[in-house]
């Protein structure tokens, strides 16, 4: 496994089998008594966030913890960086207090990249601006595979504001590496321009479409229409949104008996989803962020406990 | 999961089928003999060859004693007091029966036991897991040069050997056959598992 998880493009599908492997045994960790495996006692990692995030940040805290990792955490906000401090200035001192590994999430597409060539420790990605979410993604795809077994040949279809979601960029990478079919669909406006370049890549798929999408998905993903799009003119009102591409109590019936469904959340319930869907049997959401615990965990483990890499 | 130095050729085999046959079914009845039946006994075995090992001592006690006993697998991975020094690898399974180890007398099973230091990662994982009565340890071979101050309650064959021999435990589940074989000096051939 390379040094740093930046995208998913640093790691191979043998790389994610055996994260896969590893965040199955963490998974069982979860539901011991004592939570807790010795294996980065005495590591330091600094989760560092430059954007709101709750689940993210507390699934990667729960995930150092439970591997015995001493986990600090710093927000932007109340930060040096709110005094008008250069991202670098800031990775660059929190580093120098001799941390192993540092978890970061930033505004700017790329900024995770950069970071890791100013410093010598682990840098792994937490959502870097509209560019990539690589653990979402993971999770994702475990999620899926715990549930459908392999995924190849599988279909999945993502369904949401393709244009500002570094989820779905993360997601389509992972689960095509893994051999599944994917098709996301978006109106035209959310649809990123340049995406017919990808279309190229085996498995994959776009549409506008999402009632001609839905009846072949072996598995739906829907991502969050983000408040502030709302009001960006990228659709005309959130009741034409949901009308187009939510997942509402009709479209329910159209996806096949089991089909999962996916949110990275959080959830707006009555816009992308409605609450017949996210309170589906078939509904993955909160195996989604159980999953998210052990998938990180096993990212940090691959991650920080063996050899020191260069 | 390669081992990182394989020797070449048969070595000498000091144990054959039979020999570990028998030395597993003389490692059943003391651990009956020590236990006074198959109460509350739970073997549990160390990845790799510990896992069939522990299974097969399960059947002869049962056959004995007409009794099912409980089995599990440990996997001491995230215990190891080397990580660092390695490339991290996935862990095994572990899986405990239903109902955990708490108040059970845990017989750890493994291969081969030499520095002890898997036996110290398995007590730290197993009191992560809950708390036995008891716990003891068999083990098919004992190779010696012990670093840590363990000892195996339960031994199919002591084999002194030299630090710079390796032995090689080969069991049917795993490598197609039974035996352990000692190697002089370590060069490369597939299959076993080299200590």
């Amino acid at each position: 496994m390379k040094k740093h998880l930046l995208s998913i493009d640093d790691v191979t599908a043998d790389d994610i089998a055996a994260l896969f492997e590893t965040a199955a045994e963490m998974h069982d960790v979860q539901r011991r008594e004592v939570k807790k495996l010795p294996a980065l006692r005495g590591r330091t990692v600094i989760n560092l966030f430059f954007e709101d995030s709750t689940r993210t940040r507390s699934s990667f805290e729960i995930a150092g913890k439970w591997l015995s990792a001493d986990v600090i955490n710093l927000s932007a906000k109340g930060s040096s960086t709110s005094k008008g401090e250069s991202l670098r200035d800031t990775v660059l001192t929190v580093t120098a207090m001799g941390i192993d590994g540092l978890v970061m999430r930033h505004s700017a597409s790329g900024a995770a990249q950069q970071v890791s060539e100013w410093i010598d420790v682990p840098v792994i990605n937490a959502g870097d601006g509209t560019h990539e979410h690589p653990t979402q993604a993971l999770l994702d795809a475990y999620t899926l595979t715990r549930r459908l077994g392999s995924l190849e040949g599988r279909h999945v279809v993502i369904v949401g504001d393709l244009t500002h979601s570094r989820v779905f960029r993360s997601n389509v990478k992972a689960l095509t590496k893994l051999g599944a079919r994917v098709t996301v669909v978006a109106p035209p406006t959310l649809m990123p321009s340049g995406i017919g370049t990808w279309s190229a890549d085996a498995g994959f798929g776009t549409s506008y479409d999402l009632d001609a999408v839905l009846p072949t998905a072996d598995a739906v993903m829907m991502l969050r229409v983000q408040k502030e799009r709302m009001s960006g003119g990228y659709f005309p009102s959130p009741r034409e949104y949901t009308v187009g591409y939510g997942l509402t109590r009709d479209r329910l019936g159209v996806l096949r008996e089991g089909a999962p469904i996916l949110h990275p959340g959080p959830m707006n319930r009555g816009l992308e989803i409605s609450a017949d869907a996210a309170d589906a049997i078939d509904s993955m959401v909160l195996d989604q962020v159980s999953a998210g615990v052990a998938v990180r965990m096993a990212v940090l483990y691959h991650l920080l406990a063996g050899e020191d890499q260069k | 999961m390669s081992s990182p130095d394989t020797p070449a050729g048969d070595g000498r085999v000091v144990l054959d089928a039979d020999d570990v046959s028998r030395a597993l079914t003389r490692i059943s009845h003391e651990i009956l003999e020590r236990n006074k039946g198959a109460e509350d006994l739970l073997l549990l075995g160390l990845h790799t060859r510990g896992v069939p090992l522990a299974r097969r001592i399960a059947e002869r006690i049962e056959s004995v004693e007409g009794t099912s006993v409980a089995v599990g697998s440990l996997d001491v991975t995230m215990y190891r007091d080397d990580l660092r020094s390695h490339p991290t690898r996935a862990p095994h399974k572990t899986s405990l029966p239903a109902g955990g180890i708490d108040g059970k007398t845990v017989v750890l099973v493994d291969d081969v036991l030499y520095s002890g230091r898997t036996i110290r990662a398995a007590l730290d994982a197993l009191s992560d897991l809950g708390r036995p009565a008891a716990v003891r340890l068999a083990v098919l071979v004992d190779r010696g040069h012990r670093e840590l101050p363990i000892r195996a309650d339960h031994v199919g064959k002591n084999l002194p050997t030299a630090r710079s021999e390796k032995v090689r435990v080969r069991l049917a589940e795993t490598d197609g056959g039974d035996s352990v074989s000692i190697f002089g000096s370590p060069a490369g051939t597939a299959g076993g598992e080299v200590r």
